[in-house]
């Protein structure tokens, strides 16, 4: 029970701050393997995006009729596909498009979502009702039919994939800032900060958003492994990137038409290196909040 | 009675108590030896974190999964409560021994009609069945006094109020006519006069049957005004068990005695809270002070604060051609007037809802009145908004202390960084050393620890970040400090303490105070005058000898009267 | 009761203007001339302003508006260039076998997932909490298109178990009479019993992979909100007056816990719809979602356009009936409205 509850006051050093956070950090990853190996995957797919290109041993445009439909080799390691393209070189290739996308959605919406949601919830009045109508209208349309939609209607292009996956993700970022700054809105800590002549848009940029802001860097890492999967599904169904450009969604849709035939490599390695993508950001999520998570921190 | 020859009801022998926790296992009782005879009221006193409710849990089975028996006995009437199986302890509960929650309405099923919920119980232990259960469940709301038990029977816990709510739950424990009750802090957040009406029932409702009772609590008061035998706990241990009357005449153990001086009682000033061997001089008056002491600085003028019905029939009924009944805005405050005088402490008094915070919360001007007015050192400051009063020059000279000192403080700032707030705002120190030095006077003024100013809030006890909300309240030099229930969430010697450092503060910085409060004992201690609110309006005010040894109104005496009081 | 209905109706009401406030504006926004897009890649210049007087495109935005919400009230949704047929007839006989679809696979991953939950809550760190956890993991992170293709493989491929994925019936099959368009119901109406085997082998696998799918997001939410209740004081007072474990668990854990649950629904329900559209493409389901991915590839926008309104329009109403659910459990919305 209580005893419990004293402990933090007890055990506490008098080193503050970022070093504490770095020992809990090291807690975290220590007592959660699983943390620790999603966070090596993280890197692995940081290098493939930024050296790749340079890194693959085949051109990953570069067509070969005469080594089409190979099967995984000591050459080729994923196989090739029906242009005799490699695989393998396609799918490190690809990783830069997809975390390009990825990244850029969550940042825009991050940065939209958060500013106006802890306005609103900050300010409430029209602010709010403005915030909140727009994320009701979002969250009115099934996600992944709002984004074929837009994509659809803005064009077939790459940066509208940003731009709809960040659309569809705006509600989730403004209703979650929002509903943390209204809790603050009336906290202690800001009535004091009141009181000490703090005009209101110093507290909300000084006392409210930095409380915000850990629970939103947990929601963006949540929402990475989502604005993929989101992006390789557009592409999938044809929208946005268009082959023969590598990206792993159009690449287990080309890939498709022959998994009935037997040729499972075609879709399998990109698929499972998606899978794999989005199961790394899911996991860093989980062990970012368990970080972040003031119950657990000590 | 219990008699040496009879053996007890409740044994508990040796009892330790571990907890799992991330950092290995926590003991949170540690070789508890407690007795509870028959028809007996036994009462465990602790502060938080005593394991006073680890070990009822214990004795009752029901320790959440981390925490388990790792020690010791507890034998109910024969039966080895710590080996019998799962299915003879559910057969116990609610049968033989059933307990009492703090927080009464969350100890309801919120979506299960209460009447339901009492009938569960009744069917479960086969004192009634299906088609005697809705009569039997009313009888039982009728004995727990419960106005219209008919109608009541299909209410939800949401519709009724946190005393009603306790009376179900006392219904709903004493339903099948159990031999033992466990009560832990039953009146913890209800109001004075709910609480001593909660109790009464209890004890009434117990004595009828000759119930045997464990009162846990955390208030000597309560203890030695209902029980027979007290046993104090600290960190996990027993350290004193005795007769209530011995134990309040003729209190043995250090920490009972520190425990008995720090809790407010009639007769006792404030130092007689401290321990013994406690500095007993006050602060020197400063001269400045005393020369204008008496001069009016706060005065309020029949404030208003209105707030607008939410009307239930909204836009739906109007659109389907009804029109929701225009009711009056409600009242918070209901024109009031008073006025704080230079270097006194004028206590504000009344029970949750009866405006008291909201007139705080108007005259720090973080609100504004509907109507009335507010003057502060002879200038209108209700003539300001709100919204622009942090840039007023007035800002720095009325403060507040709040009531919870944890989230009174922003959990990403260090203590240093949380008082410099105010001197940086005010923009009259520049240099980095010397506002940190600063902050060491005010930390070495509200005796805070120097070496603890880099500390982040949850690394600071309860009464450290008390003391950092004080700090940060005295750094510009207020005028007047409004203190919010300052101490509501302290343990009783913690609030001695901050008390004290209150009441010396104002002789030596010469300060006034608003103390807002429910407690009429604490109010007693520190105020020199006294204002009762009820609904809105103040109903009497006067110096505190007066109101509180005369008072002229019967809801003050009501109040006065509901606050258990230990033997003086 | 009535006039819950009534007000929740108010709430959906908004959301509607809303959606079809934005569906027109994605009509409008589309890039370039949206006249050649729909008079087709060959038009000459002329039939382009034909087409453009045909759409109403001439027009100001707010007469076009106009127009739009006089036809969307007619029921027309615009014709598809491709197929010639008007938008709303296809949409109306293809939405029959994505809604036996989407339903079914929601059945089975409720009566998967909030068993899962329940027990992971209750039998915390034992083997089927931490069943739960890999499950609700590694569901969401299954990108649902490509565990498709793995099903494809494995039964079809490999093991020959499951028919070929090509529709909702195998070509030897005549379709039963349409009576309410969900193959299962209708070969069951007629007593046909190998037309609903047939109907029924073609279903699993999608079926299987949409529920995989939304299985995750149940389990999880499950589990949080039963471990929530679980620790809760009302759990500890019935524990205390001796309710059986199973009494505690259902009558005031569980219920206490749907409440989340059935919030959660919501989004559930938000990703079935379009990864609908996913597993209707790797199946060849002919549903609308396939409608639309197809005439996406040809540049016909007006059936996407018709889809993304109708799934709104569907959503709204499913939403309206979680709200409705919602309100049933819980005592406490009456008051608050």
């Amino acid at each position: 029970m209580s005893a419990l509850a004293e402990k933090p006051a007890a055990q506490a050093q008098s080193a503050a701050g970022l070093s504490a956070t770095l020992r809990h950090a090291r807690y975290v990853v220590r007592e959660n393997p699983v943390t620790a190996l999603s966070f090596g995957l993280f890197v692995l797919f940081l290098v493939s995006a930024v050296f790749g290109p340079w890194l693959v041993p085949h051109d990953p445009l570069a067509s070969n009729t005469s080594a089409a439909l190979q099967a995984p080799s000591a050459r080729y390691w994923f196989g090739t596909d029906q242009l005799g393209r490699d695989i393998f070189s396609r799918v490190v290739v690809a990783t830069r498009l997809d975390m390009w996308i990825a990244t850029a959605s969550v940042a825009l919406v991050f940065v939209m979502g958060g500013l106006a949601g802890v306005a609103a919830g900050y300010y409430g009045g029209w602010i709010d009702r403005v915030v909140g109508r727009v994320s009701d209208t979002i969250m009115a349309f099934p996600l992944f039919v709002l984004a074929m939609g837009i994509v659809a209607a803005l064009g077939n292009t790459v940066t509208n994939i940003i731009i709809a996956t960040a659309i569809v993700n705006f509600p989730l970022y403004a209703r979650l800032a929002r509903s943390e700054a209204n809790i603050r809105r009336d906290a202690g800590f800001v009535h004091a900060a009141r009181l000490s002549g703090n005009s209101e848009p110093r507290i909300l940029f000084t006392q409210v958003l930095p409380n915000v802001m850990p629970l939103m860097m947990v929601q963006m890492s949540l929402t990475m492994g989502y604005a993929i999967l989101n992006a390789a599904g557009l592409s999938f169904i044809g929208l946005g990137v268009r082959p023969p450009m590598p990206e792993w969604g159009i690449m287990v849709a080309e890939g498709a038409a022959f998994i009935v035939s037997g040729e499972w490599w075609i879709a399998l390695f990109p698929g499972l290196t998606l899978m794999l993508a989005v199961f790394c950001f899911n996991l860093l999520g989980d062990g970012l909040r368990d970080i972040v998570d003031p119950q657990r921190r000590t | 009675m219990s008699t040496d020859l009879a053996p007890p009801l409740l044994e508990i022998t040796d009892l330790t108590v571990e907890f799992a926790t991330r950092r290995g296992i926590v003991r949170a009782v540690q070789n508890v030896n407690i007795s509870v005879g028959r028809g007996e009221t036994l009462g465990i006193v602790g502060e938080s974190g005593s394991g006073k409710s680890v070990t009822s849990f214990a004795a009752m089975r029901i320790l959440d999964r981390a925490g388990r028996i790792a020690g010791g006995s507890v034998v109910y009437s024969g039966i080895d409560v710590a080996a019998a199986p799962e299915s003879e302890m559910q057969d116990l509960r609610g049968r033989e021994m059933s307990m009492i929650f703090q927080n009464p309405r969350a100890a309801l099923n919120p979506i299960r009609r209460v009447g339901q919920q009492i009938e569960d119980v009744l069917i479960r232990h086969v004192q009634a069945t299906r088609a005697t259960a809705k009569e039997k469940a009313i009888a039982m709301l009728e004995r727990v006094r419960i106005a219209r038990p008919q109608e009541r029977y299909d209410a939800y816990p949401f519709e009724l109020s946190g005393g009603m709510c306790q009376r179900i739950v006392i219904a709903l424990a004493l339903a099948c006519k159990p031999r033992l009750l466990i009560a832990d802090e039953p009146t913890t957040g209800l109001d004075v006069t709910t609480q001593k009406a909660v109790m009464e029932l209890m004890v009434e409702l117990t004595r009828e049957s000759a119930m045997s009772t464990i009162l846990i609590t955390h208030d000597l008061g309560l203890a030695a005004t209902y029980c027979d035998r007290v046993v104090v706990m600290q960190k996990g241990a027993v350290v004193e068990e005795a007769p209530a009357r011995q134990i309040f005449s003729a209190p043995a153990h250090p920490y009972t005695r520190k425990l008995m001086r720090a809790t407010p009682r009639p007769g006792a000033g404030l130092r007689d809270l401290l321990p013994e061997d406690a500095p007993q001089e006050g602060a020197p008056q400063s001269p400045a002070a005393q020369a204008r002491a008496g001069e009016p600085l706060l005065q309020v003028e029949n404030l208003v604060k209105e707030y607008p019905r939410p009307s239930a029939a909204s836009f739906a009924a109007k659109l389907l051609g009804r029109k929701g009944e225009d009711k009056p805005a409600f009242r918070a405050v209901d024109g009031i007037s008073f006025e704080v005088r230079r270097g006194e402490t004028l206590g504000l008094v009344g029970e949750s809802g009866c405006g008291k915070s909201t007139t705080s919360m108007i005259l720090m001007r973080l609100l504004d009145p509907t109507s009335g007015r507010v003057t502060f050192g002879g200038q209108d400051i209700t003539a300001i908004p709100a919204r622009d009063f942090a840039a007023h020059p007035l800002r720095h000279k009325i403060q507040m202390v709040f009531q919870d000192p944890t989230d009174s403080l922003n959990p990403r700032f260090t203590a240093a960084r949380a008082i410099a707030d105010p001197i940086l705002r005010a923009g009259r120190m520049g240099a980095r050393d010397e506002v940190r030095a600063r902050c060491e006077e005010l930390a070495r003024l509200v005796g805070f620890p120097a070496d603890l100013l880099d500390r982040l809030p949850h690394q600071l006890s309860g009464g450290q970040k008390a003391r950092v909300g004080i700090a940060r309240a005295l750094a510009l030099d207020p005028d007047l400090v409004v203190l919010d229930e300052p101490t509501a969430a302290l343990d009783v010697s913690v609030q001695a303490v901050v008390l004290n450092l209150l009441e010396d503060l104002k002789q030596r910085l010469g300060m006034s105070y608003l103390f807002v409060s429910h407690d009429l004992h604490v109010v007693r201690l520190l105020c020199d005058r006294v204002a009762v609110m009820r609904g809105g309006r103040i109903i009497e005010t006067g110096s505190a000898e007066e109101v509180l040894e005369r008072p002229r109104e019967a809801y003050t005496r009501e109040l006065i009267d509901a606050i258990p009081r230990p033997p003086a | 009761m009535l006039q819950i209905v009534a007000r929740r109706l108010m709430v959906a009401i908004p959301s509607l203007i809303g959606v079809v406030i934005v569906t027109f504006l994605l009509t409008r926004v589309l890039p370039g001339d949206t006249a050649s897009y729909f008079a087709g890649p060959a038009a000459t210049p002329a039939a382009i302003a034909e087409v453009k007087k045909q759409l109403g495109l001439d027009r100001s935005l707010p007469e076009q508006f106009v127009s739009y919400v006089v036809a969307l009230g007619q029921g027309d949704l615009g014709t598809s260039l491709s197929t010639g047929r008007p938008v709303s007839t296809e949409l109306k006989a293809r939405l029959p076998a994505s809604a036996e679809l989407t339903l079914l696979a929601l059945l089975l991953s409720l009566t998967i997932a909030i068993p899962l939950g329940i027990m992971a809550a209750v039998r915390q760190d034992s083997w089927v909490d931490h069943l739960c956890r890999i499950v609700t993991t590694a569901g969401v992170s299954l990108p649902v298109f490509f565990t498709g293709l793995l099903f494809v493989y494995a039964f079809y491929f490999l093991l020959g178990w499951s028919p070929a994925p090509l529709g909702r019936l195998d070509v030897f099959f005549s379709p039963p009479p349409e009576r309410t368009g969900f193959y299962l119901i209708d070969s069951l109406l007629a007593r046909d019993g190998e037309t609903f085997r047939a109907a029924l082998a073609q279903l699993i696998l999608p079926t299987v992979t949409l529920a995989v799918f939304s299985l995750a997001p149940i389990a999880r939410i499950t589990r949080a909100s039963m471990l929530s209740v679980l620790s809760s004081d009302f759990v500890r007072t019935a524990r205390a007056s001796g309710l059986s474990g199973p009494t505690v668990v259902m009558t005031y854990a569980f219920r206490n816990a749907l409440l989340p649950v059935v919030t959660t629904l919501g989004m559930v329900f938000s990703f079935l719809l379009g990864a609908n559209v996913l597993v209707e493409k790797v199946f060849a389901w002919p549903g609308v979602g396939s409608y639309a991915v197809e005439a996406l590839l040809v540049s016909d926008f007006a059936p996407v356009q018709g889809f993304v309104l109708a799934m709104a329009i569907l959503y709204v109403l499913i939403n309206l009936m979680i709200d409705l659910l919602y309100g049933l459990i819980d005592p406490r919305v009456k008051v608050e409205g």
